[in-house]
C-alpha cells in the first residue's frame, strides 16, 4: 500500500496546529538550529578540521538532496560553486515566488508552518556564512508575507535571529521581499534582478552564474522554500540517514501537487521513487482516481512546462534488479516511479513536483492553449525567440479553437516551438514554453490535424476558399494579447 | 502645397495626481524599508507595493515621488509600473476580482466563474483584462496560477484567496462586498 510520508508536512493541517512561534516550539521547533550552532569543530583523520558550517555543507552533499524548485539540481554541489573566497559577502535567497502552473505546495509551507522555513534558511545561511538573506514571494501572497513579518518578529524576539543568535556569536538578518504579479520572477536571474529593484530580465550565463555573481554581483545561493525545509531534516537526521528515504540518487521526499481531473485534488508528500504515478492518480490515499465513467487521457508530470505523457504510453528504462544488475525494461505510464531520474529517462520531467491529470471529456487542443496563452503572457520578452515564438503559438491555438484552423497547423506549431529552445534564449522559459507544445502536437497530432481539417472544410462550404494567412501571424505585444478578448 | 500634419498627441498612462502627498508615518516607515537592503534601488517594488496600498493605484507624482527617495531617475520606476501586472496606473474598483484562467482553475470551471462575475456585474465577460463597473466598486480580471490548482476554480478578492468556488459561493462571495 503506498502511503504518505509526512516529514515536512507532518504538522500541517493537524488541528490545533498554528503559524505561531510557541507552536512551533511546543513541537520541537528549532532545536535542530540549536543543534546546528553548537557543533564543534572536527578534525579528520588526515588533521584537516572541518568547521561547524563545512560539516552542515557536507551533511547536505551527502543526503543527495536536490532542489525541489523545479530543475532537480543537487542542493550540496550548488552550494559548493559558491565562491568563498571573493571577500564579497554571501547571499541567500528562498525562492517563494511559487508560480509555476500546477503548483501549491510552498504556499502550505508558508501560511501553515513558517517557522519550519525559517529554521532550514536559518541553518542554511548559517552553512553557507551568510549574514543577509531574502525572502523573495510572490505578490500575491500578501497574507503570506505578513505571516512571515510576524514569525521573523517573533524569532528576533526570542534570539534565533538577528545579533549573536542563541549565543553562538552568529549574526543574520532576513527580509521579505514581494514580487509583484510576474511568473519569470521564480527564474533565479530574473529574480535578483527583481530583488534588485529592476524588471524580471533574466541574466545570461554565462557570466552571471548566481553562485558566483548574483545579487549585487555579489555569490548568491537561490533556493526553493521546501528544499530549505529538507535542509532543517538533513541536519536533523544526519545527511547518510536522510538518503536513506526515497530511492537511490533520488532521496528524500517531496510534496506533490495534484490537480485536474482526480476526485482528490491536493498536496501530498511522498518518499521520492517511492510511489508511482499510477498510484497517485488513481490510490485512495492520493488522488483517489478519476471521476465516474472517465478515462485517463494525459497527464502533466511536473508543472506546465514538463513534456505531456499520453496515457497508455510505455518506456524503455533502465532499471537496476533486486540483484543490482542493470537491465533495459518496459514500464506502462502509470508504473513510472515517481522521481527526477525516471520522469527525465520518460522524456519528460518531475519539474516543480506538479502534477495535471486530464481525463477523456478534455479538448486536448483548448488545454494546450490554454498553456500556451500563459507562456505568452509571462515571456520577459528580452529574447525573440521567446517573445515572438510564444506569441504565434498562443494565436496559432486560438485559430485553431475558434474555428479558423488549418491541418497544417499541427506542423506550424512544432516548428515554432522546435526553434525557441536549445540555448537560443536567455533563460530556460525557452524551454518551458515549447515543451508543452512540442509534446502535445507530437503525441495528439491526429486532434490536432482533425480540428484543422474540419475547420478548413467548413470554411470551403461556406464559401471562404481562403484559409487563415500562413506564415507568423503579426507579431504584437504580449501585453496586447492578453488585453485581446478571445474570439 | 504639401504640410506636415501632426500626429495626434500620445497620452501619458500615468494619472495626474495634484495632490498627492505621503503621509510622514508612511514616508518614515518606506525609510526603514530602504535601510534594509544595501543597495536603495532594492526597495523600489516593496515601496511601490506601499502606495499602491495607500493610494489605490501608481500616479505620475507617486512615480516621481518615490524615484526621488531612491535617488533614480523616474524612469527606473516608471519601467516597473508597466513591467509588474500587479502594478496599476489607474485607480481598480473597491473590490478587485482576480479569477485564476490557468488550466487547473480552467478544467475547474474559472472561466464559468468569470462569466458569471461579469455577468452579475454587468462588464464583457469575453473581455479577459481588467474592468472597473461605472459605479468604481468592482474590478474583474483573469490572471495566472495562482497558487491554489487543487481547490480550482480560484478567485482572489483583494487580498483574500477563494477556493473552490461554486457558483453559489460566488454569489455569497459577491453578495458579501458591500
Ligand atoms: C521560468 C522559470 C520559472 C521558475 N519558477 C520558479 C518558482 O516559482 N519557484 C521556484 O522555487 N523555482 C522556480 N524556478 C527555478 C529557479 O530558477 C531555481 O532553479 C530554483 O529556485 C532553485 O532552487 P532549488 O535548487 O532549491 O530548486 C523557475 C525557473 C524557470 C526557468
Ligand atoms: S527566454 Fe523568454 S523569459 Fe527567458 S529571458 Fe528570454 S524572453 Fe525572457
Ligand atoms: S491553475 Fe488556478 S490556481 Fe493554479
Amino acid at each position: 500500500m503506498p502511503q504518505e510520508y509526512r516529514q515536512i508536512l507532518q504538522h500541517i493541517d493537524q488541528p490545533g496546529y498554528t503559524p505561531a512561534l510557541e507552536c512551533y516550539l511546543r513541537h520541537g521547533g528549532y532545536a535542530v538550529l540549536r543543534q546546528a550552532l553548537a557543533l564543534p569543530p572536527r578534525t579528520l583523520p588526515g588533521g584537516q578540521v572541518l568547521s561547524g558550517p563545512e560539516q552542515l555543507r557536507q551533511e547536505v552533499m551527502v543526503s543527495g538532496l536536490r532542489g525541489r524548485g523545479g530543475a532537480g539540481f543537487s542542493c550540496g554541489l550548488k552550494w559548493s560553486f559558491v565562491d568563498r573566497k571573493s571577500g564579497k559577502p554571501i547571499y541567500l535567497i528562498c525562492n517563494a515566488d511559487e508560480s509555476e502552473p500546477g503548483t501549491f505546495k510552498d504556499k502550505q509551507i508558508i501560511y501553515k508552518d513558517p517557522h519550519q522555513m525559517l529554521e532550514g534558511m536559518i541553518i542554511a545561511s548559517y552553512a553557507n556564512d551568510v549574514h543577509l538573506a531574502f525572502i523573495y514571494i510572490r505578490g500575491e501572497f500578501v497574507e503570506g508575507a505578513r505571516i512571515l513579518n510576524r514569525a521573523l518578529q517573533e524569532a528576533r524576539a526570542k534570539g534565533f535571529l538577528g545579533r549573536n543568535i542563541l549565543g553562538s556569536g552568529y549574526d543574520l538578518e532576513i527580509h521579505v521581499h514581494r514580487g509583484a504579479g510576474a511568473y519569470i520572477c521564480g527564474e533565479e536571474t530574473g529574480l535578483i534582478e527583481s530583488l534588485e529593484g529592476k524588471r524580471a530580465y533574466p541574466r545570461i550565463k554565462p557570466p552571471y552564474f548566481p553562485a558566483v555573481l548574483g545579487l549585487y554581483q555579489c555569490p548568491t545561493i537561490v533556493n526553493n522554500v521546501e528544499t530549505l525545509c529538507a535542509v532543517k531534516h538533513i541536519v536533523a537526521r544526519g545527511g547518510a540517514e536522510y538518503a536513506r528515504l526515497g530511492t537511490p540518487n533520488n532521496t528524500g521526499t517531496r510534496i506533490v501537487s495534484i490537480s485536474g481531473h482526480v476526485r482528490r485534488p491536493g498536496y501530498y508528500e511522498i518518499e521520492v521513487g517511492k510511489v508511482t504515478l499510477g498510484e497517485l492518480i488513481h490510490d485512495p490515499a492520493f488522488g483517489g482516481g478519476l471521476r465516474e465513467g472517465r478515462q485517463l487521457k494525459a497527464i502533466i508530470p511536473g508543472g506546465s512546462s514538463a513534456k505531456v505523457f499520453k496515457a497508455g504510453e510505455t518506456f524503455k528504462l533502465k532499471r537496476r534488479g533486486p540483484d543490482g544488475k542493470e537491465s533495459v525494461q518496459e514500464v506502462a505510464l502509470l508504473d513510472l516511479p515517481y522521481d527526477f531520474d525516471s520522469l527525465i529517462a520518460a522524456g519528460s520531467m518531475s519539474g516543480s513536483g506538479a502534477i495535471i491529470v486530464l481525463d477523456d471529456s478534455t479538448d486536448i487542443v483548448a488545454a494546450l492553449a490554454n498553456i500556451a496563452d500563459f507562456y505568452a503572457h509571462e515571456s520577459c520578452g528580452q529574447c525573440t525567440p521567446c517573445r515572438e515564438g510564444s506569441l504565434w503559438m498562443a494565436k496559432a491555438l486560438r485559430r485553431l479553437t475558434h474555428g479558423e484552423g488549418r491541418p497544417e497547423d499541427a506542423d506550424y506549431l512544432a516548428h515554432i516551438a522546435d526553434n525557441i529552445p536549445g540555448g537560443r534564449t536567455i533563460c530556460a522559459f525557452g524551454e518551458a514554453c515549447a515543451w508543452p507544445v512540442q509534446s502535445f502536437v507530437a503525441k495528439f497530432r491526429d486532434e490536432f490535424i482533425a480540428r484543422g481539417a474540419a475547420d478548413a472544410k467548413r470554411r470551403a462550404a461556406s464559401g471562404r476558399e481562403t484559409a487563415a494567412p500562413s506564415g507568423p501571424p503579426h507579431p504584437a505585444t504580449a501585453a496586447a494579447l492578453a488585453q485581446t478578448p478571445a474570439e | 502645397m504639401s504640410e506636415i500634419r501632426p500626429l495626434e498627441p500620445i497620452p501619458s498612462p500615468l494619472r495626474e495626481q495634484p495632490d498627492f502627498a505621503v503621509p510622514p508615518a508612511l514616508a518614515a516607515e518606506l525609510d526603514a524599508v530602504i535601510a534594509r537592503y544595501p543597495q536603495a534601488r532594492s526597495a523600489s517594488l516593496m515601496l511601490l507595493h506601499a502606495i499602491q496600498e495607500q493610494f489605490g493605484y501608481i500616479s505620475r507624482q507617486a512615480v516621481e515621488w518615490v524615484a526621488a527617495r531612491l535617488g533614480l531617475p523616474p524612469l527606473n520606476i516608471y519601467e516597473l509600473v508597466t513591467f509588474y501586472p500587479m502594478f496599476h496606473a489607474a485607480p481598480v474598483g473597491k473590490y478587485h476580482l482576480k479569477i485564476c484562467r490557468t488550466l487547473s482553475c480552467a478544467l475547474g470551471g474559472s472561466h464559468q466563474l468569470h462569466e458569471l462575475c461579469c455577468t452579475r456585474l454587468g462588464l464583457d465577460p469575453r473581455q479577459h483584462g481588467p474592468q472597473t463597473t461605472k459605479d468604481g466598486k468592482f474590478t474583474v480580471e483573469f490572471v495566472e496560477c495562482l497558487a491554489g490548482c487543487g481547490a480550482a476554480p480560484v478567485m482572489m478578492v483583494n487580498d483574500a484567496f477563494h477556493e473552490g468556488v461554486t457558483p453559489r459561493r460566488a454569489e455569497e462571495i459577491l453578495g458579501g462586498c458591500s
